[in-house]
């Protein structure tokens, strides 16, 4: 067992993890980053890529809109296999209630500074034909965008590389603390160590409060035009509002290939990763309810995928109280696309001592963690 | 009664056999099957379909795997897919 | 929900080839409500493909005993998921609900597709794939065709041309002449592939036989005109009409997988009733090994009396089996491919033909899920079927967990199922 010793030494080379490594290679550090298996190939693999601004909370809009920032100053630079698209969200209203919704988010964007639209019913079935008809009306949102996260997490990797980064993959991490990080195979000594394992953030660091939450997703062939922007219910936040039951929530995004990606669902405390019937009929029969289209497109795969939730719904950024060479980059629950690359400036900033851009208070592991629920 | 049937393939009228597949009526038509992802016209390639390099429009249904599918009278068959 | 339409049987069998049809005959024949679900517009699975329409047939007389029995027929019906007691399949675009006590599981195999340069060109076919064409009413006669792959079929196949006028300028079998005089030896346990061989060397009289010979390239401007072989170390070019070319055969464990059934080898693992690792479910033919059309009727056999509860008829017939398994044996090893079809692919070769992923691009990767998430190959519609067996010949990639929809579905079909069943689907196990 050789030690190799490293100024950042991090943990998961999913998004948050390949982020972080970009950042911190670029700005000159020795990095060093470890996975049991692939580049972006667990939870990073399975979610909707989805780069969205969210307002359930300050500072989950800070944390969303400053990534949103950071992912469009990079979308020159990202290569054609990234699939980067601002196509927008469309956030649908189908009755009174949601409409309430959507006139709520349409001010508190605006005064924020995010562009946004109000879509009468008439608009809203220009802007997108294949909704049912007789929805109330949506917000759309034009800077959001969406991209495919396997190849966006292997480009920040492939960065990272070239700035010297080291890559470990096929290597599993069996403990780490004190400025150490003990492998299957080696051994490293890091000033900081990274924890960035998503769902397996707290088999590393006990303690954390992260528990993964299922959700389930199907893809179609390629019917190009049928869709043309991320399309979310409003309901869609009463879903990811509840912390106990499960759910499922009208969610579709439309790849540049022309195939249509549909979501999607919330499940605690589900063992396995299979795919359950029950949650996938669910999760369907809901997309046909907005999207009657749906129905008779050929259908290829469906998969699953673990969300690293903590209990008030905002991710982990920041030093563990318990061991400061230890530096906490998880809990991102469906906001990891999104949000890897402000986690990563957060990162930075407490490595050099720079002032962040945004408040990092709500992310600290050492705040007090209580049990939200919005209403 | 097992006349020869007669379907439309990119609206070229084409007589197959009784029993033929689409497939079949395609290849007759001196016809590929669809466009790949980069523009490269395919034929028919396992025959009994699982490669999914048959796949066409028939009617108003894409994507159907004309080598599992019997041709009948007056169907129209598009390949520029 | 109204379309959707539920049945329920006491045997299932999911494929209409040798093995399910003679499990469904057997199962019927012990008073049991029997049904047999195929993807093909009519029952014979490959082998036996349009021959249910010739009376002289094997396959008619036992599509004859099927429907005297009154065992019920599903063709055009493809199985997209499963749960325990229930198989989900889509017929004529609308989803079916299939009940079942005892499952018996007949899919047989597909063709290997090896990638070389110009295999992406029209009229480069499977053997297989040929030979259904013409089946299927592709007109044949003065047409050339060049054969080439591996294994038996390609014999067969390039008899079944002959016999309907095509010109056979060459068949081209990748293995040795030794490895194929081994064959020939083991034959001679087996009298009805004897007799076979014989018809056969009568059929192909005149067809140059070259073994150690395989596919270089295939060329031509938007359609197949030549194809480039090697042949005792030299390179021929061809010309001619249709490539059919088929490296041997791949079980479709697909189904299995998606039940649960404890897999070896790739193979779907059976005690010597054809039970699986899951009760009540059966598996016949050549999902539990590659050996042909004797031998998947009697494992139908043996698993269709044994789902009738006549385990004394079924045990009756494990002599044959066995008899018949040696054949099996023989064909693995004559079969194998050799080391230099690995290098028949150029970087700029397409190996995904759903997502026309080259070679050089997959040959960067370190897994077929690394392939499949970086690149796409395997997430198309052939679900991995073709470039599957490609990719682990060619980098050692073993595929990972199945998942529903085994088959592409419309979304109606698959939003149909009953929610009332909570399906557990495991992943792909065995294998080495």
């Amino acid at each position: 067992m050789s030690a190799a010793s490293y100024d950042v030494v991090i943990i998961g080379a999913g998004i948050v993890g390949a982020a972080c490594a970009h950042e911190c290679a670029a700005q000159g550090m020795r990095v060093a980053v470890v996975d049991r298996e692939m580049v972006g190939g667990g939870t990073t693999a399975a979610g909707m890529g989805h780069i969205v601004v969210m307002d359930d909370s300050e500072a989950q809009f800070a944390l969303t809109r400053y990534s949103q920032e950071l992912w469009q100053r990079l979308l020159r630079d990202l290569s054609p296999d990234v699939e980067y698209e601002q196509c927008g969200t469309i956030w649908v209203a189908a009755d009174a209630q949601e409409s309430e919704e959507v006139r709520r988010k349409e001010t508190y964007y605006r005064s924020r500074g995010v562009p946004v639209e109000v879509l009468d019913p008439q608009a809203l079935e220009q802007c997108e034909p294949n909704l049912r008809k007789g929805m109330a009306g949506a917000l759309f949102v034009p800077e959001d965008a969406v991209l495919y996260p396997p190849c966006a997490a292997r480009f920040l990797m492939d960065r990272a590389q070239a700035s010297g980064a080291k890559l470990h993959l096929g290597m599993t991490v069996t403990g780490i603390g004190k400025g150490q990080v003990r492998t299957t195979a080696i051994e490293f000594s890091a000033g900081t160590t990274v924890n960035a394992a998503g769902t397996s953030a707290p088999m590393l660091t006990p303690g954390l409060e992260i528990r993964p939450r299922k959700g389930h997703l199907l893809i179609t062939d390629r019917y190009p035009g049928f869709l043309r922007h991320q399309l979310v219910e409003l309901g869609y936040l009463k879903s990811a509002h509840s912390l106990t039951s499960d759910s499922v929530a009208f969610n579709v995004q439309p790849r540049v290939t022309g195939q249509i990606l549909i979501g999607s669902s919330r499940q605690y405390g589900a063992e396995h990763g299979e795919v359950e019937t029950g949650i996938l009929v669910r999760m369907l029969r809901r997309a046909e309810e907005y999207m009657p289209g749906l129905a008779r497109m050929s259908t290829i795969r469906s998969w699953t995928g673990f969300r690293a939730a903590t209990p008030d719904k905002l991710p982990l950024i920041g030093p563990w109280p318990e061991d400061n060479t230890i530096f906490l980059a998880t809990g991102h629950e469906g906001l990891g696309i999104t949000t890897s690359l402000g986690t990563a400036r957060l990162l930075i900033d407490h490595l050099t001592g720079r002032t962040p851009e945004i408040p990092i208070a709500p992310y600290l592991p050492s705040r007090t963690v209580a049990e939200h629920v919005h209403a | 009664m097992r006349k020869p049937i007669t379907v439309k393939v990119n609206g070229k009228p084409i007589v197959v056999p009784f029993g033929s597949t689409v497939a079949v009526a395609v290849m007759m038509a001196e016809s590929a099957c669809r466009n790949s992802v980069t523009g490269e016209r395919r034929g028919p390639l396992c025959g009994m379909g699982v490669c999914f390099e048959c796949r066409l429009t028939i009617g108003d249904d894409s994507y159907c795997r004309s080598c599992q599918i019997l041709c009948q009278p007056e169907m129209e068959v598009r390949t520029d897919g | 929900m109204g379309k959707e339409m539920r049945k329920h049987f006491d045997v299932l069998t999911i494929g209409g080839g040798p093995a399910g049809l003679a499990a469904s005959v057997r199962a019927a024949e012990c008073g049991l409500r029997v049904g047999i679900v195929d993807d093909n517009p009519s029952l014979g699975g490959q082998i036996w493909r349009g021959e249910v329409e010739d009376c002289t047939s094997e396959a008619a007389s036992l599509l004859g005993r099927l429907t005297a029995l009154g065992v019920e027929i599903l063709c055009g019906t493809r199985v997209f998921d499963v749960a325990p007691g229930v198989i989900w399949a889509e017929a004529s675009d609308a989803p079916c609900e299939l009940g079942y006590k005892n499952l018996v599981i007949a899919t047989g195999a597909r063709e290997r597709f090896l990638p070389f340069p110009g295999w992406t060109l029209p009229n480069v076919m499977g053997a297989g794939g040929l030979q259904a064409l013409v089946k299927s009413g592709l007109p044949i006669a003065g047409k050339r065709v060049v054969v080439a792959g591996s294994g038996p079929l390609l014999l067969a196949v390039a008899a079944y041309l002959r016999k309907h006028g095509a010109e056979l300028p060459i068949l081209c079998e990748q293995a040795s002449w030794s490895r194929l005089a081994q064959f020939g030896l083991a034959l001679l346990s087996q009298p009805q592939k004897i007799a076979q061989g014989l018809s056969l060397k009568g059929e192909l009289a005149g067809v140059p036989f070259a073994a150690n010979s395989w596919p270089i390239a295939a060329k031509g401007q938007d359609v197949l005109q030549q194809v480039v072989i090697s042949r005792n170390a030299r390179l021929e070019t061809l010309a001619c009409d249709y490539l059919a070319c088929g490296f041997h055969l791949v079980p479709n464990v697909e189904l299995a997988a998606l039940i649960g059934c404890r897999l070896r080898n790739g193979h779907v693992e059976t005690d010597e009733f054809q039970q699986t690792s899951v009760p009540d479910v059966y598996c016949a033919g050549e999902p539990t090994g590659i050996g042909g059309l004797e031998l998947s009727r009697v494992e139908g056999e043996i698993a269709g009396f044994t789902a009738g509860g006549n385990r004394d008829a079924a045990s009756k017939l494990f002599a044959t089996r066995r008899r018949f398994r040696k054949f099996a044996g023989a064909l693995d090893r004559t079969f194998r491919l050799r080391p230099e079809l690995r290098s028949l692919p150029l970087a700029e070769t397409i190996v995904c033909r759903c997502e026309d992923v080259t070679y050089a691009r997959l040959r960067q990767q370190r897994s077929w899920r690394a392939a499949k998430l970086q690149t796409r190959c395997g997430m198309g519609p052939c679900q991995g079927r073709v470039c599957g067996p490609a990719t682990q010949f060619l980098f050692g990639w073993i595929s990972d967990s199945v998942r529903p929809p085994i088959f592409p579905t419309r979304l109606s079909s698959l939003a149909a199922m009953s929610c009332d069943r909570q399906s557990e689907h495991s992943e792909v196990t065995g294998g080495d």
